[in-house]
């Protein structure tokens, strides 16, 4: 039973402030995903968890004990680094061993476990092997094996499969799955690939600029994002954003993209929403994911005429820009079908994969249709 | 590069491969006169031109390592017959060992001297690269106030020559009474090789990448346990080529060892041209006590050449 608080940590490298006021807590088995740019603070929190890194203010939490004055030795906490940081003057069976060696265990006792995690890791037969005679992807086993050995109370990894190709990226992120649903221990783990970050968190934490952004599962963040740097970093390809007004048409609300002539039809609900979360109307922003822009051959009821620009295949699906007033819109669409650059298709926005923004402050409206 | 050697290259190569081995025989002739002769006899030492074949003898060792004096008279065939087959080569050479009341044999001044350098060097060579290695460690992986400065500090007590102070020194050596002491070498080769040490090893320490410690921290270790565990394997190599300058610096000293030491602490380099013109100058003594002063760097070094040859195996990183 782990879980680890962060309370109001703050963060200076000299006069830069990497983590600002962070919150957040972690509950045990919780696999929880720090994503966020290079530079955003992501890192820099692990390393304050695990005792690698001081902090300036604020309370580290484990189990409801503070423990940022403990050395990382005190804290029994193990760490996963890009690098895989083996160390390479010990055979691959003493860098596993090594963690239980601080604990004074005994020799049957080391390597009775040694070898369980090896085998569970499947890398049995590389227990002799120097660190350099590895391939990445056995590299990266080891590490793992090296951090789960001790049990800890739990597992801090920083980007532990960047440095690996993209292949091997993709096995390893089910492998870590696995092991994570099998070993079940508190993991933190710090990325920048949000498709990562999706696949692998039970909550994912957004940070930017050493501020956190959002925390919540995966679909939360990708369904509704907090703001538009959520919004934007979240989702491949990224969503689209455009200034836009609303106004009332009838029975309908129109949305109309800046610069075009026709707005997009979308239930009246939006207008009242909109006034309930106090949006200035000038200041508002428009976000929609490829997939929310519905694309039609023929013309239909509540589609608009639209011209069809750059198209880039992408094998199962295909991604069109789509002139919209001065935006370019992108779409989502069956693979090949919209022929060629230029052509005229119509096109309709889904009001329930629509976001709204506040320009002024990026965050979200809260608007659900 | 084309992948196919023409026939220009492969002559170029052939004409590198000579001019390689006219430059090795250049460096290696006078190692070759040294050796050679500390292997002859007396009479061929100094012929010109040079003997290059000859019989080899080890009477030079024999009398590198005895007292001897000259022989008034020869001695008898019961004084030949009844000495030790190295007494003979005394004999040989007209001279005859010198012995004590009781008969003991007087040994020379070589092997104390040449213990003197051993103890002078390997300690001083231990407390320059230990304190250097430690004192990299902190520059490389801490923030210290003023750590540019500290460390061009360090590195300016090399921009003098040492033997402009060395009158001050046998000065204040003496008031302290550390002249003609085994301390007093240690400590000034140890102050001689610590800046080149420091900097060396800060070197070899920035190469180390820090995550290895910050895993070893994880893994539950001290910062000392780490760096003894993790570090110091780690850098063997530069400790390594470190220790063999720094005990090349220190064996071979001559100017200091000359003024601070005359006796008791004196060591090999000031002690055998000493021996030149004590009496005869005896040419073959002379180059079997330089032939042996080469031999423990020579050792030293081939022992580390694993390590000084051997590129970090940094394959367990991944940058």
């Amino acid at each position: 039973m782990t879980q680890i608080e962060l309370r109001g940590v703050q963060k200076f490298f000299g006069a830069v402030q990497v983590i600002k006021d962070l919150n957040l807590k972690i509950d045990d088995n919780e696999f929880i995903v720090l994503l966020g740019q290079s530079g955003c603070g992501k890192t820099t929190t692990l390393r304050a968890i695990a005792g690698l890194e001081t902090i300036d203010g604020g309370d580290v939490l484990i189990d409801g004990k503070p423990v940022q004055h403990l050395k990382a030795a005190d804290r029994d906490i193990a760490m996963v680094f890009q690098s895989f940081s083996l160390y390479p003057h010990m055979s691959v069976y003493e860098n596993i061993a090594f963690p239980l060696r601080a604990m004074r265990k005994s020799r049957a006792e080391i390597d009775g476990e040694v070898r369980s995690v090896a085998k569970v890791l499947q890398i049995n037969d590389l227990l002799g092997k120097k660190p350099s005679a590895l391939s990445g992807g056995d590299m990266q086993r080891v590490a793992i094996g090296r951090a789960l050995v001790r049990r800890p109370k739990a597992m801090l990894m920083d980007e532990p499969i960047g440095a690996l190709d993209a292949k091997l990226r993709e096995e390893m992120r089910a492998e870590i799955k696995r092991l994570h649903i099998k070993q079940g221990s508190t993991t933190i783990y710090v990325t920048h690939d949000q498709i990562e970050a999706m696949s692998l968190a039970d909550r994912i934490v957004i940070m930017h600029e050493g501020v956190l952004q959002q925390v919540g599962s995966p679909s939360e963040v990708y369904k509704h994002p907090a703001n538009l740097f959520v919004a934007q970093f979240v989702g491949s390809p990224v969503m689209n954003v455009a200034k836009a007004a609303v106004t009332m048409n009838g029975s309908g609300a129109r949305v109309t993209v800046d610069g075009a002539a026709e707005g997009f039809l979308f239930p009246a609900e939006l207008v009242g929403q909109l006034d309930a979360a106090n949006a200035g109307q000038d200041g508002l922003a428009l976000g929609i994911r490829p997939e929310g822009v519905m694309v039609s051959r023929e013309p239909a009821d509540g589609y608009l005429p639209v011209e069809a620009h750059i198209i880039e295949p992408l094998g199962s699906y295909d991604i069109v820009d789509l002139k919209v007033g001065a935006q370019m819109l992108r779409a989502r669409t069956r693979s090949g079908f919209v022929g060629k650059p230029g052509v005229q298709v119509f096109a309709r926005l889904d009001p329930a994969q629509a976001h709204f923004f506040d320009t002024a402050s990026g965050n979200s409206l809260g608007v659900r249709l | 590069m084309a992948a196919v050697t023409t026939s220009a290259e492969r002559s170029l190569n052939k004409l590198a491969i000579v001019g390689v081995l006219i430059v090795t025989i250049i460096f290696l002739a006078p190692i070759y006169w040294i050796a050679s002769t500390a292997f002859k006899p007396r009479n061929l030492a100094t012929t010109i031109p040079p003997t290059v074949v000859f019989q080899p003898e080890i009477s030079p060792f024999v009398k590198l390592f005895t007292k001897r004096s000259q022989l008034r008279t020869a001695p008898t065939p019961e004084q030949y017959a009844a000495a030790p087959w190295w007494e003979r080569l005394v004999f040989d050479g007209g001279e005859k060992v010198v012995r004590s009341g009781r008969g003991e044999v007087q040994w020379s001044g070589y092997p104390s001297r040449f213990m003197n350098s051993l103890i002078v060097a390997i300690t001083s060579t231990i407390l320059a690269v230990g304190m250097g290695t430690f004192t990299a460690y902190g520059f490389s992986r801490f923030k210290i106030k003023g750590e540019q400065d500290l460390l061009f500090f360090i590195l300016s007590t090399r921009m003098l020559p040492p033997v402009v102070v060395a009158i001050p020194m046998f000065l204040m050596y003496r008031a302290v009474g550390l002249n003609d002491t085994h301390w007093g070498l240690i400590i000034l080769y140890t102050a001689f090789n610590l800046s080149f040490s420091v900097w060396l090893m800060k070197g070899f320490m920035d190469e180390i990448p820090k995550e290895y410690e910050e895993a070893a921290l994880v893994d539950g270790y001290t910062r000392m346990e780490a760096f003894f565990k993790i570090v110091l394997p780690e850098a063997a190599t530069g400790i390594a080529a470190t220790a063999v300058f720094c005990f090349i610096t220190a064996w071979n000293e001559y100017a200091f060892a000359l003024i601070m030491t005359n006796r008791r602490a004196q060591t090999a380099p000031p002690f055998i041209p000493s021996q030149v013109g004590s009496g005869l100058s005896d040419w073959t003594v002379i180059a079997a006590g330089t032939f042996l002063f080469l031999l423990p760097v020579a050792i030293f070094t081939f022992l580390l050449r694993n390590h000084l040859l051997r590129g970090m195996s940094f394959g367990a990183i991944r940058k």
